[in-house]
């Protein structure tokens, strides 16, 4: 249960960091994403996120920097088996099946919904 | 009653009305907001939790699959919300609290996707998935493929 615990207040922290973020220095969610997973492979390769992978679990993965930090690891335990190549192969390999599943969902949403007008 | 006694009733209602509300509005736009994406963004984390738990006790996953599956399930439950037009409600609500997470991520790729399918498959959904993905994608690749590059020279 404390793990439990741990994941609800790591994970709403990185929530509140970006939501901080959109308000007080009007960057868009689009580029709060693509800060996130930058940061996530940035701070996975200094090593520093891995720690804070094992303290909170999901806490740290499901938010965008654990995508990131997937990358980075997949990147680097890549080179570690076929050498250079790997810094090319390993990344998405590792994160694959987030992209797949996303890209296939997205795709499957849009066959079989209408868009709803914005109502707002 | 008197007319002056009348406005002075009136008079303290108002200020009775204005004091209430002064109550009852949260302290900023930015307590408001992140109490929000606090709760919320705290709540998706955990249900990916019990999603790689379930993974992990049911489907007997790896601790590094049970995560993957945690993932594509958030995946499919944030295309499903997003298709049936409650993620969008929850999003208002939420704020960073949705984006942040892989459910962001996911809604920034089946949103657009649905948006433009008038533009054509093509065109239109094919190519708006990768509105907002694209970027992300970019920018998370190509910092993995340096750090690869480095590792290998460095090795630290």
């Amino acid at each position: 249960m404390l793990l439990y615990l741990k994941v609800f207040i790591v994970g709403g922290l990185l929530c509140v960091l970006g939501e901080t973020l959109i308000l007080k220095t009007k960057l868009t969610p689009a580029r709060i994403l693509v800060l996130y997973v930058t940061a996530g492979v940035i701070l996975s390769a200094l090593g520093l996120y891995a720690p804070l992978v094992r303290f909170a679990a999901a806490g740290a993965t499901v938010p965008l920097t654990g995508f990131g930090h997937l990358l980075a690891q997949g990147a680097i335990s890549a080179v570690q088996e076929t050498g250079l190549l790997g810094a090319f192969t390993g990344g998405v390999t590792a994160a694959a099946g987030g992209i797949a599943a996303a890209v296939f969902f997205g795709f499957l949403a849009a066959v079989c919904f209408k868009p709803k007008p914005k109502d707002y | 009653m008197t007319e002056k006694n009348l406005k002075y009733e009136a008079k303290q209602a108002l200020e009775r009305y204005a004091n209430l509300v002064a109550r009852l509005t949260p302290k900023s736009k930015w307590g408001q907001g992140c109490l929000r994406a606090f709760w919320v963004g705290g709540c998706i984390c955990v249900l990916g939790q019990a999603l790689a738990d379930a993974g992990t006790a049911w489907l007997h996953l790896t601790a590094s699959s049970a995560s993957g599956f945690a993932s594509v399930t958030l995946v499919f439950l944030t295309a499903l919300l997003t298709g049936i037009g409650v993620f969008d409600r929850i999003a208002r609500y939420a704020g960073a609290g949705t984006v942040v997470p892989i459910t962001g991520f996911a809604n920034a790729m089946t949103s657009p996707a649905m948006e433009f399918k008038p533009e054509g498959w093509v065109l239109g959904t094919g190519a708006r998935l990768f509105t907002i993905a694209g970027p992300v994608l970019v920018y998370g690749i190509s910092a993995s493929v340096v750090v690869g590059i480095l590792y290998y020279f460095i090795r630290w």
